[in-house]
């Protein structure tokens, strides 16, 4: 794998388990929950940046899967006792089935009608959910203390489910650049740009679009079991939470829509700027008016977003930025 | 089973059905001539429902004489919503007018929330009601139903009637064609945008003198025009009345033969299966 020795994407890993470990090092338990939502976050729009950045397809209910995941996760550490490793991994594998399931009708959609049909998958799993009493309902499910004594106390399953968060956003980040470096990822921005001339040149769109779906709904849902997991409790309403998914799609657009570390530089900005604008005493009535100007100005002038801004001013950064 | 329970809720859906039907139809108004899904549209619904509630409470009019005013704020609304948020990017790839109206969705829904908070509201609204055996029918609907047709009526009289309304179909159809013949297309489009956002604040009016409502109530209503455009076929307005007639119709009657809270998963069943088969929506050629 040549792709695997690219200084590029060692420096963005390096940059991002250095910041990460840092709570971890000097023992900072707030620091360590507020990048835990980052690396979350990070995980969410990288994964929607890998559908929607490489095939142009706008997946606006991304979300389902973060709550699928979240789900089966929690269910199965719940009732049989799982580790929870174990149990994310199943609830990855459960949403990349659903998604290729789903993805080979749906994906035949194509613009507006697609990023409708992902609004309507994720209200319907959650009104489904919401009526599924073995998983708790409208209620939603409480995960008993004991179930920690396994890993050691409640700090200690804290702490894995951090480390775990770790893994998977390196592993997203990881995929997103293979992706995007390799053969197939190319086959995915010639079905962005023309998808009837990418068929011409003897590349299977659906084939393309389902797998890239189901990649891209693998890393959402072991990061909702590792989420809920640490929570210790589960809901219909924040597990299907459609605002969420907008807001990745916001980080992917400030960032730089298909690029390898705009989503990331998309969600520390986006983050930050929440937290701010939410905890300043001027701004905290009105950070969702100024958030919303900000966005507004950004879909209106820097369309590249950041790193695509960055990429179109000089040939260097061209080479080593992705 | 009980037949007059049957006739109840289906008088119940149907007049319900009519204002869905008038929300929806803002919204496939504004795809139809532009192709921009209009993720502001809740928002503007409930900009309605505050609209009659401050006429109403704070200047003493009566919710269905403040009706006019909703109109002229809501043309006001769209026409600038139009010019500082969509203009710019319409011919842009679907994304960016999402993510555009987004914006103003957080926008609008952050001022209204500074200024009304999100607790609970409803209009203190007195109607006779009227009566045939066990069946009551409550005045609020009635008159909710005579506007939304009203509405309506009038909406199809300007789009096949005027000049201007022609243009607006014009554009919808083939827009450099239009700006061919002389149509300014820029100002076609404000209007068409302008006239999406005064059928979702008038409907969102009726809605407040039938529920109560608060500034989050647009996120679930929008939903709702969602699934009634997709099923009336995006940018056909008599297929977003039918859509929204069968809406009401099915959340009032499905209820008697399942729990209510399983009514949402159909309906998003349903919307799920008419794109992926129906794409067009039911009246629509396949």
């Amino acid at each position: 794998m040549k792709v695997l020795t690219s200084p590029s994407l060692w420096i963005v890993l390096l940059v991002v388990l250095a910041v990460a470990l840092i709570p971890m090092i000097a023992n900072l338990p707030a620091l360590r929950e507020e990048l835990f939502v980052l690396l979350m976050l990070i995980i969410l729009a990288s994964s929607v940046n890998i559908i929607m950045g490489y095939t142009g397809y706008v997946s606006f209910g991304h979300i389902v899967f973060f709550g699928i995941g979240g789900y089966t996760g929690f269910f199965l550490v719940q009732t049989l006792q799982m580790h929870v490793a174990l149990a994310a991994l199943i609830g990855g594998g459960v949403a990349s089935l659903i998604a290729f399931l789903m993805g080979m009708p749906v994906l035949r959609l194509r613009g507006a009608y697609f990023a409708l049909a992902t609004i309507g998958i994720n209200e319907a799993f959650r009104t489904l959910v919401t009526n599924i009493d073995q998983l708790g309902g409208a209620v939603g499910m409480l995960l008993q203390f004991s179930v920690y004594d396994a890993y050691g106390g409640a700090k200690e399953a804290s702490q894995l489910a951090y480390y775990g968060i770790i893994l998977v956003a390196l592993l997203t980040i990881t995929a997103s650049f293979m992706i995007k470096k390799s053969k197939f990822g190319l086959a995915l921005m010639a079905i962005r740009e023309d998808q009837d001339t990418a068929m011409v040149l003897g590349i299977d769109p659906a084939r393309a679009k389902v797998m890239t779906y189901a990649i891209s709904a693998f890393f959402p849902a072991l990061a909702g079991a590792l989420f809920f997991f640490k929570n210790g409790n589960i809901e219909p309403g924040p597990a299907f939470e459609l605002h969420r998914s907008i807001e990745a799609l916001v980080m992917v657009m400030l960032g730089g829509f298909g690029t390898v570390t705009g989503p990331i530089i998309g969600a520390f900005v986006y983050e930050r700027l929440r937290g701010f604008l939410i905890t300043d005493p001027t701004f905290s009535n009105a950070h969702l008016v100024i958030s919303g100007a900000l966005l507004l100005i950004i879909v209106l002038f820097v369309t590249a977003g950041v790193i695509g801004w960055l990429r179109q001013q000089s040939p260097v950064l061209r080479r080593y930025l992705e | 089973m009980n037949f007059e329970v049957l006739i109840a809720s289906s008088i119940d859906g149907l007049t319900l059905g009519f204002v869905f039907g008038l929300m929806a139809m803002g919204l496939t108004l504004i795809f139809g001539v532009m192709k921009v899904i209009n993720l502001g549209h809740g928002p503007f619904i409930v900009m309605g429902m505050f609209a009659v509630l401050v006429l109403s409470q704070n200047l003493g009019i009566n919710p269905y004489v403040a009706l006019p005013i909703v109109i002229v704020l809501g043309l006001v609304t769209g026409i600038v919503t139009y010019f500082v948020a969509v203009h710019r990017v319409i011919n842009a790839p679907e994304l960016t007018t999402l993510l555009a109206t987004f914006s103003v969705n957080m926008m609008l829904i952050g001022a209204l929330t500074i200024l009304f908070t999100t607790s609970p509201r409803g209009l203190s609204l007195e109607l006779p009601s009227f009566r045939a055996g066990t069946i009551t029918v409550l005045g609020t609907r009635v008159v909710a139903v005579l506007i939304a047709s009203l509405v309506t009526g009038a909406l199809y009289a300007f789009l096949y009637r005027t000049h201007t309304g022609k243009s607006i179909r014009a554009v919808a159809n083939n827009r450099a064609a239009a700006e061919l013949m002389g149509i300014n297309s820029s100002w076609i489009l404000a209007l068409s945008f302008g006239i999406g956002t005064v059928l979702a604040m008038v409907a969102g009016s009726l809605l407040a003198t039938l529920f109560g409502f608060t500034v989050l109530s647009g996120g679930g209503l929008e939903t709702k025009s969602f699934v009634i455009v997709v099923l009336g076929g995006l940018g056909n307005p008599t297929g977003a009345l039918l859509g929204g007639i069968i809406i009401g119709l099915l959340e009032s009657i499905t209820t008697i033969f399942m729990p209510v809270s399983y009514v949402p998963v159909f309906e998003f069943v349903v919307f799920i299966l008419i794109l992926l088969f129906r794409p067009n929506g039911i009246l629509g050629a396949r």
